[in-house]
């Protein structure tokens, strides 16, 4: 009885505003003023606005929602994963469960073990894993990229995110191309746009940029690029470069 | 190019020093590059291949050749802009790249369900149109680079007629930018039924040719039985989907697992074979297509009048069309609201069009059964009106990996029949 007491102070501490208030000011901001311009000054007075971003989610159980289809299995492949993964259940730092999707956050360095699990164990069987996406975020600092993973069970219909991150002073994340050869073409394009390094993929070289080519095009830091066009006396600049909303 | 006494390069320079240096030395091994400017890579797929006699020892793929940065394009455009782009990606199955997208969008949003019933079996429709028209040009490309230029013109000609119908509905034969967050930029116009119906009717026939002339013919059955074979755990470990994977025994379908845009309310069967090989793959087609043909019959019975456009006046573009003669026109009634009835309204379509709408921040992935594949859309939004990535899991792309695994230990020739069986389409595959 005094742990549900517990339980339900804790909850109510982490909802009270002022917990709340900080915890959003401590978000990075996503970004500063309404509009794009950066030439000419903001006269709308929205130049000095900042707008943050939300803190990261902690979804706690129960993730089955029953108001949600969606959710229905979120608890049972917690639960399967939690066990099959045994000691090192600490490999997932946080779940997230929004709009009917479930989310594990993954340590990089356990996430072949993790991959393992998914794939191998008979409660869980993952069979086929779509790919991997690379997210880059500017002002997360410390996690700047980010490598996202979805994994579909053909065995029991699921489908499961895994997200893991690495620093961009240390863009290093184990490749899982050992446990599913199907990411080696993924995991060389987020290579390629990203500059995420898969350590141990069995040849990360460029896929779709030419060989010699500088930089990683899909990072935030890199420029759309184009050229100003003429048209009838008039300059319209680069998309890049255009004053529009943000 | 190389000459070693172990191997021929010969994947550059004159072919006349090629054919002198090799007859100097005594080595089998000839490495060429098939493509990427050869008729049956589909486009600008390069082919490196190690060929040892006949016989096909290496196979190694090379893309990007038509990388267009689709993706980081988008990252500069509003949500709705991003139909713009995704249609052009696998541009032989536009609507179902546009689907993808927009169910990404609509489920960031929250919104799925509040989709008009009336424009989910309009997407229906014009997906399974498109997977035919997908197959017909698979069909005709194949035949084509067998030789059976046969084949090729009557998979056009059966394709032309539902281009037609993409044409009346969405004023573009392709890069429609017709499916959009929230629904379908504009009701099918007057006579769309009845031309749907004509295609309905005569279709049947045209797909019968099809197979009588290939089902049984034995210079096709020789080219493609038992050739280029991969099994389930094969399937499987290399992220095929698909037809792929359906001629190779497994029944996984999408649009039954995990249907999207009410696909759980129609009556179809999911074909399979358990051939694995390039003939598996065409009879999977050719079910399919009549599957799909069912499935259209259905829509149109399911059609029932009313929006086709979420009725939301921050997300909804007006979607009340008219068709000019140069393609999708103005919507005059929209125009003369705002023009000169309603200020605000004016200001609201302003703000809507030239800003766009917020899409609340987090990701979402949404995934659809296209002509190939699971075509997956990873979409990320920073609560701003332009999205923060977004990412395509292309099956193009995914299914090119299987290449080695079909063609190496085959003859050359098979190499031919292996790409097109896996269908691919550079455009999606490079993005």
């Amino acid at each position: 009885m005094s742990t549900e007491n517990e339980r339900e102070r804790d909850e109510e501490a982490a909802n009270l505003p002022d917990k709340l208030g900080r915890e959003r000011l401590a978000a990075p901001v996503r970004r500063t003023g309404m509009f794009g311009a950066t030439t000419t000054g903001d006269t709308s007075g929205y130049g000095g606005l900042q707008v943050r971003g939300s803190a990261p989610v902690h979804s706690q159980r129960p993730f089955t929602d029953p108001d949600d289809p969606r959710t229905a299995d979120f608890d049972r492949v917690a639960d399967d994963l939690e066990a099959a993964l045994g000691d090192d259940a600490g490999a997932v730092e946080r779940v997230e469960v929004a709009r009917g999707e479930i989310t594990f956050h993954v340590r990089r360095e356990a996430l072949p073990q993790v991959a393992r699990v998914l794939r191998d164990d008979p409660a869980l069987r993952y069979e086929l894993c779509t790919g991997v996406a690379g997210v880059h975020f500017l002002d997360d600092t410390g996690r700047e990229l980010h490598a996202v993973y979805h994994f579909r069970s053909l065995t029991h219909n699921s489908e499961i995110r895994v997200e893991t991150t690495c620093p961009d002073a240390d863009p290093h994340v184990p490749s899982i191309v050992s446990v599913y050869p199907t990411n080696d073409w993924h995991e060389r394009e987020a290579w390629d746009f990203f500059g995420i390094v898969f350590d141990g993929h069995p040849a990360l070289t460029r896929i779709e940029m030419p060989d010699d080519w500088h930089g990683h095009p899909q990072r935030k830091d890199y420029p759309l690029g184009g050229i100003p066009v003429e048209y009838r006396g008039a300059t319209v600049p680069p998309p890049d470069e255009r004053r529009s909303y943000k | 190019m190389t000459v070693t006494e172990d191997y021929i390069d010969a994947s550059g320079g004159d072919w006349d020093d090629v054919i002198e240096k090799a007859q100097a030395t005594s080595a089998e091994r000839l490495v060429v590059n098939m493509g990427p400017q050869h008729p049956s890579t589909h486009g600008v797929l390069r082919l490196i291949l190690t060929l040892d006699g006949e016989t096909c020892t290496e196979a190694r793929v090379g893309i990007g050749y038509l990388h267009t940065g689709i993706e980081k394009n988008m990252e500069y455009r509003t949500w709705t802009q991003g139909t713009t782009f995704v249609t052009r990606m696998d541009y032989l199955t536009p609507l179902f790249n546009e689907t993808a997208y927009c169910l990404a969008v609509e489920k960031l949003l929250g919104i799925t369900d509040r989709v008009p019933e009336r424009a989910n079996v309009i997407r229906v429709m014009m997906m399974e149109l498109n997977r035919m028209a997908s197959h017909f040009v698979a069909m005709a490309t194949f035949g084509m680079e067998l030789g059976a230029t046969t084949v090729m013109t009557n998979g056009f000609r059966e394709r032309e007629m539902i281009l037609d119908i993409f044409e009346l509905v969405t004023g573009l034969r392709m890069n429609h930018a017709y499916v959009r967050p929230g629904g379908v930029a504009q009701d099918l116009p007057p006579g769309t039924v009845g031309k749907v119906r004509e295609l309905l009717k005569e279709m049947p026939k045209r797909i019968q040719t099809m197979r009588k002339l290939l089902d049984e013919n034995p210079v096709y059955l020789a080219r493609t039985k038992d050739v280029a074979y991969l099994n389930l755990p094969g399937c499987m470990a290399l992220g095929v989907t698909g037809p792929l994977l359906r001629a190779s025994g497994l029944a996984w379908d999408l649009r039954k697992a995990k249907p999207y845009c009410g696909y759980e309310d129609y009556e179809f069967d999911v074909p399979v074979s358990d051939g694995g090989d390039v003939y598996a793959r065409y009879r999977v087609r050719m079910a399919e297509m009549e599957e799909s043909l069912k499935i259209v019959e259905q829509c149109l019975d399911k059609l029932e009048p009313g929006p086709v456009m979420i009725q939301d006046a921050k997300i909804g573009w007006p979607a009340k069309l008219a068709l000019g003669p140069d393609g999708l026109g103005n919507s005059p009634d929209h125009i003369a609201h705002i023009m000169s009835s309603s200020m605000e309204a004016l200001i609201h379509h302003f703000k809507l069009v030239t800003e766009g709408f917020r899409v609340p921040a987090g990701q979402a992935y949404a995934a659809v059964e296209s002509a190939k594949g699971e075509l997956g859309c990873y979409a990320v939004s920073d609560g701003s009106t332009r999205p923060h990535r977004v990412h395509f899991r292309d099956p193009s792309f995914t299914h090119l990996q299987a290449v080695a695994a079909m063609c190496e230990g085959g003859t050359v020739a098979d190499v031919i029949a292996a790409v097109a069986s896996i269908d691919p389409v550079m455009g999606g595959v490079d993005r």
